[in-house]
């Protein structure tokens, strides 16, 4: 069965409905870019998926062994406070929701921090971090928690153009090489058409669920972005 | 008047005094005893208060603290009166937990209204007992606090301390990813909201145990001060738990023994130790940020 699949969800926040009928199913493997304008539900959507807020109608599935709490979450914007004191290492580690840190738990921080070019920063503060250097600490805690889906929330808000772009390809690196399932909410249309093999676009509804290549042939990405592929 | 007429104005006792007459040993090593586990418990839950913004919970909660032993005293309950005392805080923290959830009055207003409303109340209560000046006096500055440590302090700032070092040795980990990021937590299947009235509800407790002491209005300094030096001079989550509970009771024990031997009251003299830490430690983290920038340039 699919590794996450949605059936005719609906969602609200604060009592009001933002987003129904959202029906579409996410296989191992595959990444899925979440596209549509602010306030769309793109954020409560992937609540929903982390298990933070409940559908207010339909149901969320997960499939091979997942299950809400197991998933590689990065929330929208985590604001760290300017003097936080948390070394790399403990935040990364904190991924692993260990009562007590095992020794897998520390060979797959360690694993992972390499993984993403952080080894040399592990003993440092995240204070002292640019803001590239801690979403990427961030993405770490989330591979940690989780090696088979990871669900990023704007990972890129913020960013310059060189840091977002080198974010994009370690994503896209751990998709491709690792086979890490990504779902993920971007504003970015032309990195996400590349990159993403499936498009969820949406506006308070499904507007399009399917491939990224029919999402460019129909010549919605066309209508919707301006985007000529 | 100079300083050693100062001194010997209030009723100076040497230091040995103390700790070799037979009737004011026992009374003294209570004191030591209850005042080094309020520190350790405050030092220790000051970390998450103070990183999740909470720190004025610990002063709204001993303001509390003292309406609430003004009502305990009218009603003629002598000493700590825990049953009267504990339930009102404990009920205080969770009002001053909610209030930070929902928006209709926010966290800081909700403390400053009880924190205000509580002292109000509790001083006009005073007047309905016979020494009110006295009580008062006591009451926020723990003037004569630490002679009249009972065993029941003692049991109660055990069974404190085992309840707060529990939870911060086995959660340890909970502790820090819900104090770093409650909505990672939250996704990863942590109950944040159950940690954070664990803290309060441990934080009321420590703040009823150590206010006669300390005095109600010095208990939050010691809340506070630990683990803002510590976070001075650390990089790490383990690294500012391990520095603040250091300093916390080294603080205690300077505090103790120099308000001893001038005869000055205690709570007050661990603060001005702890702000003299902070600055200390303020000053080396200062030359140390200023030393890395120069090898750095």
């Amino acid at each position: 069965m699919a590794l996450l699949s949605c059936k005719n969800v609906a969602l609200a926040y604060d009592g009001a409905t933002v987003a129904t009928d959202i029906t579409f199913d996410v296989n191992a493997g595959d990444y899925l870019c979440i596209l549509g304008r602010n306030g769309s539900g793109k954020s409560t959507l992937i609540k929903a998926i982390a298990g933070l807020i409940k559908p207010s109608d339909g149901q969320i599935l997960y499939g091979d062994g997942l299950t809400a709490s197991r998933i590689g979450y990065l929330p929208q914007a985590t604001v760290v406070q300017k003097n936080f004191p948390a070394s790399v290492k403990e935040v990364v580690l904190s991924g692993t929701r260990s009562l007590f840190y095992s020794k897998q738990d520390k060979q797959k921080a360690e694993e992972t921090l390499q993984l993403l070019g952080l080894s040399d920063i592990a003993k440092h503060s995240c204070s002292e971090l640019s803001g590239g250097q801690l979403q990427r600490v961030l993405l770490a805690r989330a591979l940690c928690a989780s090696s088979k889906l990871l669900l990023l929330d704007e990972p890129t808000a913020g960013l310059d153009k060189l840091v977002t772009e080198e974010l994009y390809a370690i994503v896209n690196k751990l998709n491709r090489e690792q086979g890490i399932t990504v779902i993920i909410i971007s504003h970015d249309i032309d990195t996400s058409l590349t990159d993403a093999t499936h498009i969820l676009h949406m506006d308070h509804r499904m507007l399009y669920y399917g491939t990224s290549e029919e999402y460019i042939s129909s010549g919605q990405a066309k209508r919707f972005w301006g985007v000529d592929k | 008047m100079n300083l050693t007429e100062l001194i010997t104005s209030v009723d100076y006792k040497p230091l040995s005094y103390y700790l070799t007459d037979s009737f004011m040993l026992p009374i003294i090593l209570k004191a030591l005893a209850v005042g080094l586990l309020v520190c350790l418990c405050c030092s220790l839950l000051g970390v998450p208060l103070v990183l999740k913004r909470f720190s004025m919970i610990g002063d709204g909660l001993s303001h509390t603290g003292f309406g609430a032993l003004a009502i305990a005293t009218i009603l003629g309950a002598t000493g700590s009166a825990y049953h009267i005392t504990l339930p009102i805080v404990v009920i205080a923290a969770f009002f001053l937990l909610r209030t930070g959830e929902n928006s209709k009055i926010h966290g800081d207003t909700a403390i400053a209204v009880l924190s205000t409303g509580a002292v109000a109340v509790g001083s006009l209560l005073y007047n309905f007992s016979n020494q009110r000046y006295q009580e008062i006096c006591t009451s926020l500055f723990g003037s004569a606090g630490i002679f009249s440590i009972s065993n029941t302090d003692l049991v109660f700032s055990i069974l404190v301390s085992v309840a707060v070092l529990v939870l911060f040795v086995l959660f340890y980990n909970r502790i820090f990813a819900i104090t770093f990021d409650e909505t990672f937590a939250g996704a990863s299947g942590i109950n944040a909201s159950l940690y954070r009235s664990l803290i309060a509800v441990l934080t009321a407790v420590t703040v009823v145990v150590g206010m006669k002491m300390m005095g109600s209005i010095m208990i939050s300094g010691l809340i506070l001060f630990p683990a803002l030096a510590a976070m001075r001079l650390c990089k790490s989550f383990k690294g500012v738990i391990i520095c603040s509970v250091a300093s916390g009771v080294f603080c205690f024990l300077a505090g103790f023994f120099t308000a001893l031997c001038v005869g000055f009251q205690t709570g007050p003299m661990v603060i001005v130790f702890n702000i003299i830490l902070f600055l200390l430690f303020s000053v080396i983290s200062y030359c140390r940020n200023a030393y890395n920038r120069k090898k750095k340039a």
